[in-house]
């Protein structure tokens, strides 16, 4: 068997085909986003928002709405539920995060517990690429499609939230807007991902690759496509992996990020922390040499 | 300058409209007063020190010109006019502290400065033309045309303040606010950013400075203001620093207080 088959046999297969092409549009939208939430510190919310979803998306499905109106609806409500507890109570941000966020969470699964069709929806929890229909991936290319445009058009205003809300303000924009805008793709997002690798591991596709970006360059231009290079590769060495090691594939392709961002952080060119100890040694070892000569 | 220009009204500079006129401003933060009734006008052509000990209101003062800090009474104007009107026209430019702001953000110095022209453009904030020109003159402005691609935690202390002035420059403010920009910065750079600020304000703009450094006052600032809450002192340097009125802000041992 050659590489080339290695590549091509699981591609005779229609749901691989559908998996692959779902894989690199979450992996993609999810790293894009992922940039904006690292610099913006809101990965613990990342993590709340996508589990948070969970009831919105298992109603959607019992009125026949689409998924990502649901999600929206919870994504928005974890957050305002998350400002309530935080501002009227003596409790801190990251309790009342994990408070909301589990409550939701607990909440959907209750009520996946209690809906019909359960295996459709604990592929929601866990994820289930190698199940996703045709009109799954006609949901998930739309919302990412969509997604990924408002990111990229917005990309400058949401750089600049990041960076500076109080000079938003000055100049007369609208930081809550621009604040809000991420909030609703992040949700978007959640959707998005979860047919990938499911509500529980969302929160990887949404850090990981940000993070990874972010060690490697001072450009935020360059994390942007560092980001979903990273994450649509790792999406597809994990998806193959998992076909060939019949592995969980949601799992297998997250493992492969938290692999590559452990190498870029030992490693990395300029800040690895292994790359820096040996070239800090090799200029301690080369100074005794030096002095003599100076 | 072309910003500046562009985005000064008519007339706005050498009238007698005040470019800052505060009147009457309460601010309060749940059960915390942070400004109870304070007056405040400033001219263009002036740079003004603002001097208080911490939690005296300066940071509140400047949140609500920039309009983060929502008054429970009294008014703020700019350039004689309503204050959101001006923000959106690019007229209030904004120096942070030094701890408000993250330094390994990955944008380069240019990147930064361009964000000072976002109020002028459109949806996407594509920068045109005479963005990137206004961008490159107010860097050559301030001396850091060199280092325009630095990411901006690569600067020394007095480079990143003159960067975030060259924002307000290229944003065309009249109204400049910079909080504390001397803390960290050594002495040379402090010289060389109060050059500046007094430049700015030959060619027209009102500069507010809060400041700890009060030695310096003098050299800076063609008026100083004594702030507790409300103002207590609005003079010449001279005035406030007079050992009473500092009693009367930092306590009975001025200096000592004043860290």
């Amino acid at each position: 068997m050659t590489v080339i088959d290695l590549l091509t046999q699981p591609l005779t297969y229609d749901f691989m085909v559908r998996a692959l092409v779902t894989v690199l549009v979450a992996s993609v939208v999810c790293a894009v986003l992922s940039c904006w939430l690292v610099l913006v510190g809101w990965s613990l919310m990342g993590d709340a928002v996508s589990h948070a979803v969970l009831p919105g998306v298992v109603l959607a499905y019992v009125v026949g709405a689409p998924f990502a109106a649901g999600a929206v609806v919870f994504g928005v409500l974890a957050v305002v539920l998350i400002g309530f507890v935080r501002d009227t109570s003596r409790v801190k941000e990251d309790a009342a995060i994990g408070i909301v966020f589990t409550s939701l969470f607990a909440l959907g699964l209750v009520l996946v517990s209690v809906t019909p069709s359960q295996t459709d929806l604990n592929h929601i929890v866990f994820g289930n690429l190698l199940g996703v229909s045709r009109a799954d991936l006609a949901q998930v290319a739309a919302l990412g499609v969509v997604v990924l445009a408002l990111l990229l058009l917005k990309r400058r205003d949401l750089t600049l939230y990041a960076f500076d809300p109080t000079h938003a303000h000055a100049i007369g924009l609208h930081p809550r807007r621009i604040g809000a805008l991420l909030l609703g793709l992040l949700a978007l997002t959640a959707v998005v991902a979860l047919q990938a690798v499911g509500v529980v591991l969302v929160v990887a596709l949404l850090v990981i690759p940000g993070a990874t970006a972010y060690l490697l360059t001072d450009r935020f231009a360059r994390m942007l496509v560092i980001a979903p290079v990273m994450a649509a590769s790792c999406g597809v060495v994990g998806l193959y992996a998992s076909y060939y090691a019949d592995t969980a594939s949601g799992p297998t392709i997250v493992l492969a990020q938290g692999v590559v961002f452990a190498l870029v952080h030992l490693f990395g060119p300029r800040r690895g922390v292994v790359t820096t100890r040996l070239a800090r040694r090799r200029t301690a070892g080369a100074a005794p040499a030096t002095t003599p000569s100076a | 300058m072309t910003g500046r220009a562009e985005a000064t009204p008519a007339g706005a500079a050498g009238t007698t409209t005040p470019a800052l006129d505060v009147r009457g401003l309460h601010v309060r933060y749940g059960d915390v007063t942070a400004l109870d009734g304070v007056d405040l006008t400033l001219a263009h052509g002036r740079v003004c020190g603002l001097v208080g000990v911490n939690g005296s209101g300066k940071s509140t003062l400047f949140k609500s010109v920039m309009g983060v800090a929502r008054p429970d009474s009294g008014t703020v104007r700019v350039d004689g006019g309503d204050p959101a009107t001006a923000r959106r026209r690019g007229a209030v430019g904004y120096v942070p502290q030094s701890e408000d702001v993250d330094w390994s953000f990955p944008l380069a110095v240019r990147d930064v400065v361009m964000t000072g022209r976002y109020g002028h453009l459109g949806f996407t904030r594509r920068p045109r033309r005479a963005d990137h020109a206004a961008v490159d003159d107010a860097l050559a402005r301030v001396g850091l045309a060199d280092l325009a691609d630095r990411q901006i935690g690569r600067l020394s202390g007095g480079q990143r303040k003159r960067a975030f002035v060259a924002r307000g420059i290229a944003q065309g403010a009249t109204v400049l606010l910079l909080d504390e920009p001397f803390a960290g910065v050594d002495k040379a750079s402090e010289a060389m950013i109060t050059r500046l600020l007094r430049e700015l304000a030959a060619d027209g703009a009102a500069v507010l400075v809060s400041t700890h450094d009060l030695a310096a006052l003098p050299a800076l600032a063609d008026e100083a203001v004594l702030l507790h809450r409300h103002v207590l002192v609005h003079g010449t340097p001279q005035d406030v620093l007079r050992p009473e009125n500092l009693a009367r802000a930092f306590g009975l041992d001025p200096l000592g207080g004043a860290r």
